[in-house]
């Protein structure tokens, strides 16, 4: 069997607060295929932007600590990684875009510089040849008149355009990996669209892994293959993506789905009442006994309370950390 | 430029200091007299057509020797200047992005030396080195550098919190070359405006120095020093007196002005502040 190009496991990441400390994610463990789109779905707070800061190798030390765990890229063990070999890999096997396009581009520097910048660091280019190949790759990511905005700076640009760049510069060095962490959360609805279909496109010409960050289950659903549901800092189910839309188990997997509103667009869709989930996310440095979604679960009993659920196979490799997959007689049919 | 124009303080601080410049560039090629040369029968004169600012005690034009004073005045403040710059943003970039016990040491080095009256020490360092113009430009710019070096460290802290910068470390480029080339560009404008200010106070301490006859040292002329030259003959002469004096005032005033004018246009939180 092959290899994944990305296993995650049991990775836990903690925060020094003046609360105590804070377990941000909390024995994470997901693989990622080559050529795979995993989407990681979940409320802001609940870890997924740590994880991926912790494979690149970036979360902010001091206060951040790797407590345990390990992230295998390609059979290395990115975590034990000499800081170095580390950076060699960001931008040249792994890179990353950002949420928030107006902030994730030096507003002094003209953006044609911004984008050669990996070529010049990871392939040895000289300045010329990198910034020829940055203007290609403006045009690939379809920036009107790219070659004469190759000296426009950041704040020139619309969000949408800035997003177009962020991606040219993570794409130039042509990574097995792009992490995107919200990467449409920013933008305008239409532009969404557009930007989530260059993604599409460049992974497929690339033949490249995508890890896609979102709150956002519309989006999952129209990427991604398989999706990690995260709650609390863990993981509380995953599945294929047309078994967790079409049968999803965990309680909270649930909730969510019925917060939004329906994305087939039925006909019926317009008379359902769009539900919350009651309660709120605990906060990190909380200590919680038994699994950490009880408190807001429609469904919780005593187990619940008592003893943290482990992450259950369901079937067809769905798996959901519950203790309704060992008690089903114990969902409630009202809730 | 429209938008520094519209700066009072920058617009009257530019005209002052380009005044100075200008004098300074022009007695390069031409004084109306040589400033050093004695002339016995025209000591001690007032104002005149002959010489519009007096003579001094020597029978020198005292217009001549404000004009070469401007260029002893302007490559105190550049020399001390780029000493600080040099030094202290190269220390406080470090102290940036090392943290942790590099950081700390640059932090407290820094304290140690602000510990200091900076006029005090200044004088000892003069006295010890040796009265001279290099000694005393010596001795203000060390004290420039903990200046330099708290403000790139307070400023690059920030930078290095912003997105773009983590943005950049996932790209893989490596901790020098972002300090290089993203750190640095974006705390130009805070060192400018701090530069430009540091450049007054050096004129100032400069003119302390001399007048002390600690600093330049004749004959070559220096605002400072021909205020101290100046004391003997204040009662027979009170103009020998009042023209480097104004000098200096002019000077640091125009320098001040600009520095200030320059915070309210490249940063305008601070204005907001006020």
């Amino acid at each position: 069997m092959n290899t994944p190009l990305l296993g995650i496991e049991e990775l836990s990441v903690g925060f020094d607060t003046p609360e105590g400390k804070a377990r941000a994610v909390d024995r994470v463990s997901f693989a990622l295929e080559r050529g795979e789109t995993l989407g990681v779905v979940g409320e802001s707070g609940c870890g997924k932007s740590v994880t991926a800061l912790s494979i690149l190798g970036l979360v902010p030390s001091p206060p951040g600590v790797i407590e345990s765990g390990a992230i295998r890229f390609e059979n290395s063990d990115l975590i034990g990684s000499p800081p170095e070999a580390l950076r060699r890999i960001r931008g040249r096997d792994i890179a990353m875009i950002f949420q928030e396009p107006m902030t994730s581009l030096n507003p002094v520097l003209p953006i044609g510089r911004q984008v050669a910048e990996p070529l010049m660091v990871h392939r040895g280019l000289n300045r010329k040849e990198a910034l020829d190949q940055a203007a290609q790759w403006l045009e690939r990511v379809k920036i009107p008149d790219a070659r004469r905005r190759m000296g426009d700076y950041p704040h020139h640009l619309s969000g949408g355009m800035r997003q177009r760049v962020m991606i040219a510069m993570a794409m130039v060095c042509r990574p097995k990996l792009l992490i995107a962490d919200e990467p449409t959360t920013a933008l305008d609805v239409t532009i969404q669209a557009q930007i989530l279909a260059l993604m599409v496109g460049l992974k497929q010409e690339m033949g490249m892994s995508l890890l896609l960050i979102t709150h956002n289950l519309g989006v999952v659903a129209q990427m991604a293959a398989r999706v990690v549901v995260m709650y609390a800092g863990q993981v509380v189910e995953e599945a294929v993506v047309s078994e967790l839309f079409g049968r999803p188990f965990h309680p909270y997997t649930r909730g969510l789905l019925r917060s939004m509103p329906d994305p087939a667009g039925r006909p019926d869709g317009g008379s359902r009442r769009l539900s919350e989930i009651p309660g709120i996310v605990p906060a990190i440095t909380e200590a919680i006994v038994g699994c950490k979604f009880a408190g807001r679960c429609p469904h919780a009993f005593g187990r619940c309370r008592e003893q943290a659920p482990g992450l259950f196979d369901i079937a067809g490799g769905q798996r959901a950390r519950c203790w309704l997959s060992r008690f089903p007689e114990r969902r409630r049919t009202d809730a | 430029m429209r938008r520094f124009l519209r700066n009072k303080n920058f617009t009257l601080g530019f005209a002052l200091s380009a005044a100075v410049v200008l004098m300074a560039v022009v007695s390069l090629v031409w004084t109306p007299y040589d400033g050093n040369r004695m002339n016995a029968r025209e000591r001690l004169q007032g104002p005149s057509w002959a010489h519009p600012l007096g003579t001094d005690q020597y029978g020198r034009d005292t217009l001549s020797r404000v004009m070469t004073g401007a260029v002893n005045s302007i490559i105190v403040g550049l020399v001390t200047v780029a000493i600080g710059l040099t030094i202290g943003v190269g220390l406080g970039l470090l102290a940036a992005y090392r943290g942790g016990m590099t950081d700390e040491a640059v932090m407290r080095l820094s304290d140690l030396l602000f510990g200091f009256p900076a006029v005090l020490t200044a004088i000892l360092i003069t006295s010890i080195l040796g009265p001279s113009m290099v000694n005393a430009m010596l001795a203000i710019g060390i004290f420039y550098i903990p200046v330099f070096a708290r403000l790139t460290r307070a400023v690059a802290r920030v930078v290095w919190e912003r997105e773009y910068i983590t943005a950049a470390r996932a790209c893989g480029i490596g901790e020098w070359a972002i300090t290089r080339r993203h750190v640095l560009p974006n705390i130009l404008s805070p060192l400018l405006i701090q530069g430009t200010i540091q450049f007054a106070v050096a004129i100032l301490a400069e003119a302390g120095l001399s007048y002390l006859g600690l600093g330049t040292q004749p004959p070559h002329a220096s605002w400072g020093r021909m205020l101290n030259e100046a004391q003997t003959y204040m009662s027979a002469n009170p103009w020998l007196a009042i023209f480097p004096g104004l000098a200096i005032a002019w000077a640091v005033l125009g320098f001040n002005l600009l520095g200030d004018g320059l915070r309210d246009t490249l940063d305008p939180r601070m204005v907001r502040m006020r």
